[in-house]
């Protein structure tokens, strides 16, 4: 089975402290860690899980700067095969939609049983990649996706709802699913795998080498466009307990006695 | 091809009932069709509506019903075919879904389909009409972020659930039936059937205490220090979902949309930022306090009472000092 899966190199943010750019449009990058986007990982590791047991073959596309490569050879550590990665500088603020038609025409001509990807990024959130990807290509879809079987050109889907509910279905193949965290255990990627990643062929095009207009991608191509960031407004914050560690779970200590929830 | 003065809000619904995002969709639109002019619509599409529709005429002019038998259960393929054709009929200046398990597997094909721009998991609107801004927020809710829409004639935006609170019906609109177009069997995408959630053998929905732990944890191991504050204060453990994702509790022990919604005496977030899907499970407990070493992690503006410090160095104290104080 011939298995495409997107990924995206982000700034791990869950932890860190933003500072937003002189441009007001985008945050500063330096001193920020990046990994692959979260939900993307777990796409990579349904798709070496499909492999092992179907055979086949995993690419890996990738929309971002060079650096995209820290993401792809992780990936190609793990066990995917190869790698498109598509870096121009006229892609810069791509938006959801951009980005999947990118994605798209990258795919192109290339032969694929089954394309997975995250189900949204925790940098921009926009959670519209997938389903406007398959679309484009015309093909169906699932998103919040938490478990998936194959058999032959049908995948029988787990959908996660509203209050842990799941919506089970049946979709033809080929079809563009974005998996929600959680539904595998992503694996870590061997020393012999790092050794082997350097080999597997990495494919760089810019807009041009895969026949996608300007106008198609980047700024022109996007219907939405950041105007600016900001810190948001806080509307109620909440009394911060200052001091030391001592002080102040003495503090909280009394507060919670004072509800009079403890027993 | 000018579109009409018209925000439509698809009624999202399950199992018969109407969703509270509906609602909330309709108070949203009802103020922005009033600052822009604009009259305010729903889209019902089910297999036996009329129930459906009666409801929600208190909060539309007009409730568009498409009645067909395979919109029993919810297939954003079979949506896709009825609304592409309706949209293109209809031709509203804004159209509404929301930001949920259901929009979210619709709305991009959906504007894609109708080559319409779309702004996806919108907390903020600025319509005048013809020009539309919206807010929407980024990393994880740590930044927000002013959004121009491309200017076209129709646009299409997802909106966050628990957002914009929910008022009471006021308008007495009509229903309007609308034949179904959809003809064809969709083959390529079919329900099958709903799997209820988990049940486990502690239901945190019931706890007077419910400490939510989150990612900050950072190690199975370190989950002994939560689980000792729980057991001196007679809590139980609740998380968010990467606590889950990493297997160190159960689905059921998961607070936020995908999983449970409390509403306890005292909720403790440690080691949680506060993504809106966390939130939205636990903005109603009655007490909220968060320990999390990030002044700007969004949980603070949840929460009442904070500490902004190292879980790790606090959460073993706070124990000790409780359980003098329950022993005094």
């Amino acid at each position: 089975m011939e298995i495409l899966v997107c990924i995206k190199r982000v700034p791990e943010t869950a932890e860190a402290e933003l500072k937003i750019g002189p441009t007001g449009k985008e945050i500063v990058r330096e001193n920020l860690v990046f990994d692959t986007n979260e939900s993307d990982n777990y796409a990579l590791e349904e798709a070496l899980l499909l492999k092992e047991k179907s055979g086949g073959s995993i690419t890996l596309i990738s929309v971002g700067p060079q650096e995209a490569d820290e993401v792809i050879r992780m990936g190609l550590a793990k066990g995917a095969d190869r790698a498109i990665r598509i870096t121009d500088a006229k892609l810069a603020g791509s938006d959801g939609y951009a980005t999947a038609r990118t994605i798209a025409q990258a795919v192109g001509d290339l032969k694929y049983d089954i394309i997975l990807c995250g189900c949204i990024a925790s940098d921009d959130g926009f959670s519209q990649v997938g389903p406007t990807l398959a679309e484009i290509l015309g093909i169906p879809h699932a998103v919040y996706v938490t478990k998936l079987l194959v058999n032959g050109n049908v995948a029988k889907v787990h959908r996660e709802l509203e209050g842990g509910l799941i919506e089970v279905l049946e979709i033809k193949l080929p079809a563009v699913l974005a998996l929600q965290t959680g539904i595998n255990e992503p694996r870590y990627a061997s020393m012999i795998g790092i050794k082997r990643a350097g080999s597997k062929e990495v494919k760089v095009f810019d807009c041009s080498g895969i026949g996608l207009s300007e106008n198609d991608t980047g700024e022109p191509g996007s219907p939405t466009s950041v105007e600016r960031l900001y810190v948001p407004p806080k509307t109620r914050q909440a009394e911060i307990i200052k001091g030391n560690a001592d002080e102040v779970t003495a503090k909280l200590a009394q507060i919670i006695k004072e509800k009079g929830v403890l027993q | 091809m000018s579109a009409n003065r018209e925000i439509l809000v698809l009624a999202e619904h399950r199992r018969g009932e109407l969703r509270d995002v509906t609602f909330e969709m309709l108070t949203l639109g009802k103020g922005l069709a009033e600052k822009s002019g604009c009259k305010l619509s729903a889209i019902l599409l089910a297999d036996k509506p009329e129930h459906l529709a009666g409801k929600l005429v208190g909060w539309a002019e007009t409730v568009y019903a498409i009645a067909d038998a395979r919109f029993a259960n919810f297939n954003s393929e079979l949506y896709q075919l009825a609304l592409v054709d309706f949209i293109k009929k209809q031709k509203p200046a804004l159209t509404l879904i929301g930001h949920t398990a259901f929009g979210v597997d619709l709305a991009p094909a959906l504007a894609t389909g109708l080559a319409m721009p779309m702004a996806s998991d919108c907390v903020g609107f600025n319509f005048d009409g013809s020009n539309l801004r919206v807010t929407r927020t980024v990393y994880g809710g740590k930044l927000n972020c002013d959004t121009r829409v491309r200017p076209a004639a129709q646009y299409l935006a997802t909106v966050r659930p628990a957002v914009f609170p929910p008022e009471a019906a006021s308008y007495t609109g009509r229903v309007e039936a609308v034949t179904s177009v959809v003809t064809d069997e969709v083959t390529y995408r079919r329900f099958l059937e709903y799997v209820e959630a988990a049940v486990g053998d502690v239901d945190i929905t019931k706890s007077d205490i419910v400490i939510g732990i989150g990612r900050g944890i950072k190690e199975s191991k370190n989950m002994a220090i939560v689980e000792q504050l729980a057991k001196t204060m007679g809590g139980v453990l609740a998380c968010s979902r990467p606590v889950v994702d990493a297997g160190w509790l159960p689905k059921e022990r998961q607070v936020g949309s995908s999983g449970k919604t409390v509403k306890p005496k005292l909720y403790i977030a440690i080691g949680i930022s506060g993504a809106f899907q966390h939130i939205a499970g636990m903005k109603s407990a009655q007490t909220i306090i968060a320990i999390n070493k990030d002044p700007n992690a969004p949980i603070f503006a949840e929460a009442h009472y904070g500490i902004i410090d190292d879980l790790f160095k606090v959460v073993p104290i706070l124990k000790e000092k409780i359980a003098a104080l329950k022993g005094s």
